[in-house]
């Protein structure tokens, strides 16, 4: 491996997992913690009408029409779920399942109807996403990453990620407090005068910005693999939030960087000349990391809890 | 075109066509028999973890069916495979949530994500090999018929119906289990063992469907029909009976569509079909429907409008807002200067009257009382017995 191979094909793929693990990851804290971590799944099915009624729209598969789409998809799905399960007096989980597999069905027929399928959107792409084919032409060594000409070339998706992660950061860094009561005590939060149901709605709308763009690279598996793992893998090492948070970054940034080179170069490791998928193998690793974290964590890893209770066991008079 | 269409969809379109046609019949009636008792137990989520786990367990069948020296294409091979990966998936859900401090939602979510993520890894190695049949794997994704044969069909009708069988036995004890935890365990019964078998047979169902409405549409089939259902009844055996109807019609519908139509995705056009069919049952059932309950609600309104019209008037005041105003106009209790008429002085007495018994009602019985709305115009008479309504006039005589 060149220098030049790995700073135009690794290094975007690796900047770009890694960002879209991150901005979802973030999120994921607040989804698991209000127990909706099941919406990054929804919200990654509806994207797919979403981004084909924007391609539609727009006629070209620029960002901004396909994230305004998913977007638009995202919020009208939101708003059906919350109408059913009010007018059917129904799960929120059931009033989920009924909207995104039909508004995904939709979307797969609008691609097969419509002619969309033949110019790079096809629903297996939209799960596997393209992680291997995001390159960063012009990169020949590491030095040309001071010039300013790299950054004229950096793909694409690289740069709304990049943007998108930053504004999710930001967002994050400046509604703290309130998204942490509004999401541990609602009812606090709604007697502390805070808009309860503006911060939910908001969420799901950041929730929709981040599974869109990171979408496009990653594909929805991993979108969703990246809003659970690592919030599930903090939340089982901490009960301080801001601590989860950064945790959660953590197993984010370890899981892109791990699956990507043990998709990459790990099958050559046993001879074998081929990459498998990184995306898939992203979210492998996370779910490693997750189940290390389950069965380790100090306090509520399930082996502290059996030694924990085994040794109360002993110490009780017999 | 039209005739073209009655032929299949009345399986007069050759023996192929009307075996698959079938197979999908029976696929969403089980999904629909089925998926009643994981909506009722409110986990209708938990398929969305089975069917993703699937994909793994395809890609190891595949492998498994290649290195014995076949196509690694036997359906059935690639069903055990499937189920395997499934159960395991639900017994992940099922630790995760009970053995650490993560709620249902992320346990499914990680078990999707994980098993499906590891299924894309195992398909990304698939690709590379040499081997035949390998592009057929895809069509678990979305699903289809056309590939389908008729042994296929056959083998997908025949454990559907094992399938719904198994369900109608254990019906009872699905319904305790769904309705009331409690009662089930104060039975006898073992409610972790019976929540077992229901999962057993969710993941059957899915295992079942995946060839042909695909992984990921294949919880549609679980969820949809008895959501529907839901709407039309508040009874078991009735909600079982719709939503294998529901379940049915969708796969009819669907099958005929792609039939009649080879490039559309069929897991897709059946899933629309049942998403008409929610819709429906969401707008026109009667009583929970959309349409019948803003009805019942407007109807609500104007009673307690026009209550509130004639209490105002029997003290001697004008009604209290414009739609109670407008309402006695409307009712003949005013003439068009606003006076009360012969008409409204009768009914003002009678509402002033009923109000006077309601009040003595809840001063001698105030918690029975509580499930009375004072304004929804209900006449005591219609309400309680005659003997309390006699009790209650002495009171306030």
């Amino acid at each position: 491996m060149t220098a030049a191979d790995f700073l135009s094909i690794d290094l975007p793929a690796i900047l770009v997992a890694v960002l879209a693990a991150t901005s979802c990851g973030l999120l994921g804290n607040f989804l698991v913690l209000r127990r909706q971590a099941l919406i990054g799944d929804a919200i990654s099915h509806v994207a797919l009408p979403g981004i084909v009624v924007g391609f539609l729209v727009a006629g070209t598969i620029a960002t901004l029409p396909l994230m305004l789409g998913a977007m638009a998809a995202a919020v009208i799905a939101a708003g059906l779920i919350e109408i059913i399960r009010r007018v059917g007096c129904m799960e929120a989980g059931a009033a989920m399942g009924v909207v995104f597999t039909a508004m995904f069905a939709g979307g797969i027929v609008l691609l097969e109807q419509t002619g969309a399928s033949n110019v790079h959107i096809d629903a297996e792409h939209a799960l596997y996403g393209n992680l291997e084919s995001t390159l960063w032409l012009g990169l020949t060594a590491w030095s040309d990453l001071l010039t300013a000409d790299a950054y004229a070339a950096m793909p694409r998706q690289l740069v709304t990620l990049i943007g998108v992660t930053a504004a999710i950061a930001v967002l994050i860094a400046a509604f703290f407090k309130e998204l942490k009561v509004s999401t541990f005590d609602p009812g606090l939060a709604a007697s502390l005068g805070l808009p309860v149901r503006t911060i939910s709605t908001a969420l799901i709308v950041i929730v929709a910005v981040a599974a869109v763009a990171a979408f496009e690279a990653v594909g929805s598996i991993l979108v969703i693999a990246m809003f659970i793992c690592p919030a599930a893998t903090a939340r089982m090492l901490t009960d301080n939030l801001a601590r989860q948070l950064w945790l959660s970054v953590a197993v984010a940034a370890i899981a892109g960087i791990g699956g990507y080179f043990l998709a990459a170069f790990g099958p050559q490791l046993w001879g074998n000349p081929n990459a498998l998928s990184a995306a898939g193998m992203i979210a492998v690793v996370a779910g490693i990391l997750q189940v290390a974290a389950m069965l380790g964590a100090p306090r509520y890893g399930v082996l502290a809890r059996t030694v924990r209770n085994r040794r109360r066991k002993l110490d009780l008079p017999a | 075109m039209t005739s073209e269409a009655f032929a299949v969809l009345t399986f007069g379109a050759g023996y192929n066509t009307s075996v698959v046609l079938a197979g999908v019949i029976a696929l969403g009636i089980g999904g629909g028999v089925i998926g009643v008792f994981s909506f009722l137990r409110k986990r209708a989520l938990i398929s969305d973890a089975i069917s993703h786990a699937t994909l793994p367990g395809i890609a190891l069948a595949f492998l498994a069916g290649v290195a014995l020296g076949g196509t690694g294409r036997n359906l059935a091979l690639l069903m055990a495979g499937a189920a395997l990966t499934g159960a395991i998936g639900i017994l992940a859900v099922q630790w995760i949530r009970d053995r650490t401090r993560l709620a249902e939602d992320a346990a499914i979510g990680t078990v999707l994500s994980v098993f499906f993520g590891f299924g894309i890894v195992l398909l990304s190695h698939i690709q590379t090999l040499q081997a035949a049949g390998q592009a057929g794997l895809n069509s678990f994704l979305l699903g289809s018929t056309a590939a389908l044969t008729a042994g296929e069909a056959q083998l997908i009708a025949g454990a559907s119906v094992a399938a719904i069988a198994i369900a109608l036995i254990f019906m009872k004890e699905f319904g305790a289990v769904a309705f009331d935890e409690g009662f089930a365990a104060a039975q006898g019964w073992r409610v972790a063992r019976i929540d077992l078998i229901m999962l057993a047979l969710l993941l059957a169902i899915v295992a079942i469907g995946l060839k042909t409405v695909g992984l990921i549409l294949i919880i549609a089939l679980v969820i949809i029909p008895p959501a529907a259902a839901r709407f039309w009844t508040d009874r078991l055996g009735r909600m079982v009976a719709l939503s294998g109807a529901f379940g049915g019609l969708s796969g009819w519908i669907g099958g005929s569509i792609s039939a009649l139509f080879p490039d559309m995705p069929a897991g897709a056009v059946i899933v629309l079909a049942a998403a008409a069919i929610f819709t429906a049952s969401l707008l026109f059932a009667p009583r929970r429907g959309v349409i019948a309950w803003s009805l019942h609600r407007l109807r609500l309104r104007l009673r307690a409008a026009e209550t509130r019209a004639l209490l105002a008037m029997a003290d001697g005041y004008q009604a209290p807002d414009a739609l109670a105003r407008r309402l006695a106009g409307w009712r003949g209790y005013t003439d068009a200067h606003g006076q009360m008429t012969v008409r409204g002085a009768a009914a003002a007495a009678g509402a002033a009257h009923q109000q006077r018994l309601w009040r003595a009602y809840r001063q001698r019985h105030p918690d029975a009382a509580l499930s009375f709305n004072p304004l929804s115009g209900r006449r005591i008479e219609d309400a309680l017995s005659a003997d309390i309504v006699a009790a209650l006039e002495r009171d306030s005589a």
